[in-house]
């Protein structure tokens, strides 16, 4: 399979998704940024909805994702466009409206386009390793894994 | 520890190069202060002391031979991290297969969907 997502750590203050998609990459760029679309499939892995997706396509522009998990409880991100060349490149930041993980980042989304088929490249830069480590560490504690040491207490920071 | 401290430590330890040279080291036998000291061009207080920060990661542990002590890798905290970043990945696998659902529904002439109406640059 050609559609192996790969997760790496470019430098310490990076981490960088590598995916490919069956579909052109003007089609992969619209699933990014249009509301309507990003709301299905951006939903992470414990059955949450983003009953809130606002996108204001444009350099300056803001957009605001707001999930709800199952039991109620929502989180919310926030960030503004830098840089938009569709369908190839995508600069934004990027921001959690959560005490718990401070912070903004940089995001910048590259779709390389070869065969009908797109290579969709996304590095996010933290501005700290404490905060990139956090980051990983969200993905472990609100992710199906074995090691839910801290779960509890996230599940209840985010209820608070 | 909790286990959000443990890989704290862990990545505190890795995060420096002659540690992670003295991990390298070690994967292929353990080894006292002295010889860990030798390739590198440090005093052994020195050497001990990124031992001490490897040691309470977990990252290795210490024979109890009161003249050698050697130092010996540990693969816990190690399989820690891997377990982390892989369920990072399944969030964002997750997303994706989703994505790749939505993108065939796109491409499929005969769905009503119409997610082009919006304006096209």
């Amino acid at each position: 399979m050609t559609k192996t997502l790969t997760v790496t750590t470019p430098s310490d203050r990076e981490i960088a998704l590598t995916r490919v998609f069956d579909a052109p990459r003007a089609l992969v760029f619209d699933a990014l940024t249009k509301p309507e679309l990003v709301k299905r499939w951006m939903l992470g892995n414990m059955g949450a909805t983003m009953p809130v997706c606002e996108i204001d396509l444009r350099v300056g522009g803001a957009y605001r994702y707001v999930w709800r998990s199952p039991d109620g409880s929502e989180m919310a991100m926030t960030g503004t466009y830098r840089e938009i060349a569709r369908p190839e490149r995508l600069v934004n930041t990027q921001r959690f409206e959560a005490a718990w993980l401070p912070g903004e980042f940089v995001l910048t989304t590259t779709l390389v386009e070869s065969g009908g088929k797109t290579t969709f490249t996304c590095t996010t830069l933290y501005d700290s390793r404490e905060t990139r480590d956090k980051i990983l560490r969200s993905g472990m504690e609100s992710g199906a894994s074995a090691s839910y040491d801290r779960l509890a207490d996230v599940l209840a920071e985010l209820r608070r | 520890m909790t286990f959000s401290e443990r890989l704290d430590a862990t990545f505190t330890a890795l995060a420096d190069p002659t540690r992670r040279a003295i991990l390298a080291r070690l994967a292929s036998g353990e080894a006292s202060v002295l010889e860990l000291a030798k390739p590198f061009a440090m005093s052994q207080p020195a050497i001990s002391k990124h031992l001490k920060v490897l040691e309470r990661a977990g990252l290795i542990s210490r024979g109890r031979d009161a003249q050698r002590r050697p130092c010996r890798i540990e693969g816990k905290p190690l399989a820690d991290i891997s377990g982390w970043l892989e369920s990072y990945r399944q969030i964002w696998e997750e997303n994706f297969q989703r994505l790749d659902a939505l993108l065939e529904e796109l491409q499929s002439p005969e769905k009503k969907t119409n997610p082009r109406k919006g304006k096209r640059s």
